[in-house]
């Protein structure tokens, strides 16, 4: 039983392609069963997400004929010619399928070095693989190992610790000076992706109060319909001001927005409790010198922009640290994956040495009629002894192997070494 | 002074403490705070039998010389560093208590035994009082260590220098609410304290002392900046950096009434 993967990403595709080749909740399922049906694969699991579509499996003999399949199969699914598919498309086998699965999960693959939404993708496409039926003891054990892989490496090392987006680290920022969020209140100004990326941060944080406005009022209510908020008037500043704790600013404005004497009169209504600030607009929205105010905390996007790049540095240096915990649990499966391989292998040779022992006496005992038949089966039960003894010292040996590419090779050799083509099969 | 050997234990659980608090600083895990609280816990336990042995050993109470009142603060301020801790459930202040708890261990017993003036008086007030106004003094430190981390949490954030460990410090509002905490604890041990001191002073001493004393005057004028601080910290001028800016002031003259008023100005107080 080998493992395969076939898959594309950020790095090997543009959107344009992984946007094609991508496969909802439905249709992971309906391929993962064809897969199965059609003979390709014994088990398997589909990963999609917006950056990477992959294909896990397991054949009884993963070779290059079978990632062909898959990678034929892939472009037939989307209905992508394969000239346009194929360079794209990256495949694994084995331990190297194991290893990018892993780095995969621990966040080390991915556009933001160290996400943590990577791992929840994972077993959520484990989660309905397993449902549908689809998984094997293979995978189900990969998977799970997977996940574990993902959590430890967010727990033992800083990889995901950092903030590493602008909405992010603002939020986070945010939370040195007020602590939680949630009986908090934000005005987010503008409507449009960076608005949308701050207020989707506040709402996972359960901000309290989220008030949303914009020059275009119709596209305020709806933007507060989609997002639960209070829209507030635009211009009506000193009313909107002295209300939050959170003002956020995203809008394309030529002149500034917000004044130094407008959040001056605003932290005056609100009895100087501390404002935080944060300016995402080109050209900049919020007077600089509004920084200078007591309890007036400002950042704008070069700041944020800053704090990000000392953090992406700063899980950098976490790489390593993460790469040897997926070392170690590659090395922990490849160990496993031996050892059950050694219980078929084991099972296959005390099989046929059970067939060969049972033609050996049939033919030697042909012509010792003074044996009886209870002497015949005695002869067999010593023969069959002697076969346990013949097979616990190798079996022993091989299972307390502990360097992994040795059991593995042993394993192998003991294949080649006692089982005919047809039983290797 | 021999010590005991609890004093060597005292002094390696809180070393072990501190390790622990600033890993925990440093790395986030919740293991190693939970195990930082639990040898926070073991570090008391030990100092109150160094502390036991000590008084047996110099057949006295623990504050009677400077050493001994300096181990009862460090004591004092762990008990009301650890109540904060449980409180508030914020575990990354104890790297920043712990050193001037140990310091004050550390001073209280690597000098040798010198007794000031013997306190001129005895009984369950007294006590009361002398251990109320250490603890009190205890609660002032903390409120100042808390308001120092405020101030340079603040700074950090204000000229956008975030290193590894700002990420886990408290938030700037918990600081100034424990910081709070640790003032109303201070202002509440010190007022009855003090009242029991002047209950004592009336009872016993009256031969000895007068009311006048600069001592008494000084404590009251410190009991009523805190208290004035604590208005403070809660209006819209002083609230944030100000009031905290305040507080570690009114430390300093803590830190002046024990020391210079004590040794110096005071004419019946001269002890510790």
């Amino acid at each position: 039983m080998e493992i395969v993967l076939v898959g594309l990403n950020f790095r090997t595709a543009p959107v344009e392609v992984r946007e094609k080749v991508s496969f909802s909740v439905d249709q992971a399922r309906r391929a993962a069963e064809e897969l199965r049906t059609q003979g390709i694969l014994e088990e398997t699991l589909v990963l999609s997400t917006c950056n990477r579509t992959e294909i896990y499996g397991v054949h009884a003999d993963a070779n290059r004929e079978s990632a062909s399949a898959l990678s034929r199969y892939l472009s037939g699914f989307h209905s992508l010619r394969p000239d346009v598919l194929n360079p794209s498309l990256y495949h694994y086998y084995d331990h190297d399928a194991v290893r990018h699965l892993f780095r995969v999960s621990a966040g080390l693959d991915s556009m933001l070095l160290g996400e943590a939404e990577i791992l929840g993708q994972v077993r959520e496409a484990y989660l309905h693989a397993h449902e549908s039926h689809v998984t094997g003891p293979v995978l189900n054990r990969l998977f799970q190992a997977a996940l574990e892989i993902g959590k430890r490496v967010r727990a033992e090392t800083e990889l995901g610790t950092r903030p590493m987006g602008v909405a992010s680290a603002g939020m986070k920022l945010a939370e040195r000076i007020f602590g939680k969020l949630s009986d908090r209140s934000a005005l987010v100004l503008g409507a449009g992706t960076v608005s949308e990326q701050v207020v989707s941060q506040l709402r996972d944080r359960k901000i309290k109060n989220l008030y949303l406005s914009n020059r275009s009022r119709d596209k305020a209510e709806e933007f507060a319909r989609q997002y639960n908020g209070k829209v507030m008037e635009w211009g009506e500043w000193d009313t909107a001001l002295k209300l939050p704790d959170v003002i956020v600013s995203a809008v394309g404005v030529q002149d500034t927005l917000l004044t130094r004497a407008m959040i001056e009169r605003a932290m005056s209504a609100r009895g100087n409790r501390a404002l935080f600030l944060m300016d995402l607009g080109l050209p900049r929205n919020i007077e600089p010198a509004t920084a200078d105010l007591y309890n007036v905390y400002l950042y704008t996007m070069d700041d944020l922009t800053e704090i990000v790049n000392q953090n992406r540095s700063a899980r950098q240096t976490e790489v390593p640290k993460a790469e040897a915990l997926v070392e170690e649990h590659v090395g922990k499966f490849i160990s496993w994956q031996a050892s059950v391989q050694l219980i078929g292998v084991l099972e296959m040779l005390r099989g046929s040495l059970k067939q060969r022992r049972a033609a050996f006496l049939h033919e030697k005992l042909a012509g010792m009629n003074h044996f009886s038949a209870e002497d015949r089966e005695q002869i067999g039960n010593m023969m069959d002894e002697l076969i346990e003894q013949l097979l616990i010292v190798p079996a022993e040996r091989l299972r307390s192997e502990k360097e992994h590419r040795r059991k593995i090779q042993n394993v192998e050799a003991l294949r080649d070494l006692y089982l005919s083509d047809r039983e290797k099969l | 002074m021999t010590h005991t050997p609890f004093v060597y234990l005292t002094v390696l659980a809180y070393l072990a403490t501190m390790g622990l608090y600033l890993r925990f600083l440093y790395k986030g895990k919740e293991l190693t705070g939970r195990l930082a609280t639990l040898l926070m816990f073991l570090a008391l336990a030990l100092h109150y039998v160094a502390l036991l042995m000590r008084a047996r050993g110099t057949h006295t109470v623990p504050y009677h010389d400077l050493q001994g009142a300096m181990s009862l603060f460090g004591w004092l301020l762990a008990v009301t560093y650890l109540c904060l801790e449980i409180y508030h459930r914020q575990r990354t202040v104890g790297a920043f208590v712990i050193p001037i708890i140990l310091a004050f261990f550390f001073a209280a017993n690597a000098t040798p035994s010198h007794p000031g003036a013997p306190a001129p008086a005895h009984g369950v007030i007294f006590a009361l009082h002398v251990t109320l106004s250490i603890l009190g003094y205890s609660a002032f430190a903390l409120a100042c260590v808390l308001s120092l981390m405020y101030l340079g949490e603040e700074r950090l954030l204000r000229i956008r220098r975030l290193g590894e460990a700002v990420w886990r410090l408290p938030s700037l509002e918990l600081l100034e609410r424990m910081s709070h905490t640790s003032v109303l604890v201070g202002l509440a041990a010190i007022t009855i304290g003090t009242g029991l001191g002047f209950l004592a002073v009336d009872r016993h001493l009256a031969e000895h002392s007068s009311y006048l004393d600069p001592k008494y005057f000084f404590t009251l004028f410190v009991l009523l900046l805190y208290a004035v601080y604590f208005r403070l910290a809660r209006t819209a001028a002083w609230r944030g950096a100000r009031a905290s800016r305040l507080c570690v002031f009114n430390f300093v003259l803590v830190i002046l009434n024990f020391a210079v008023v004590n040794l110096f100005f005071s004419q019946s107080h001269r002890f510790f």
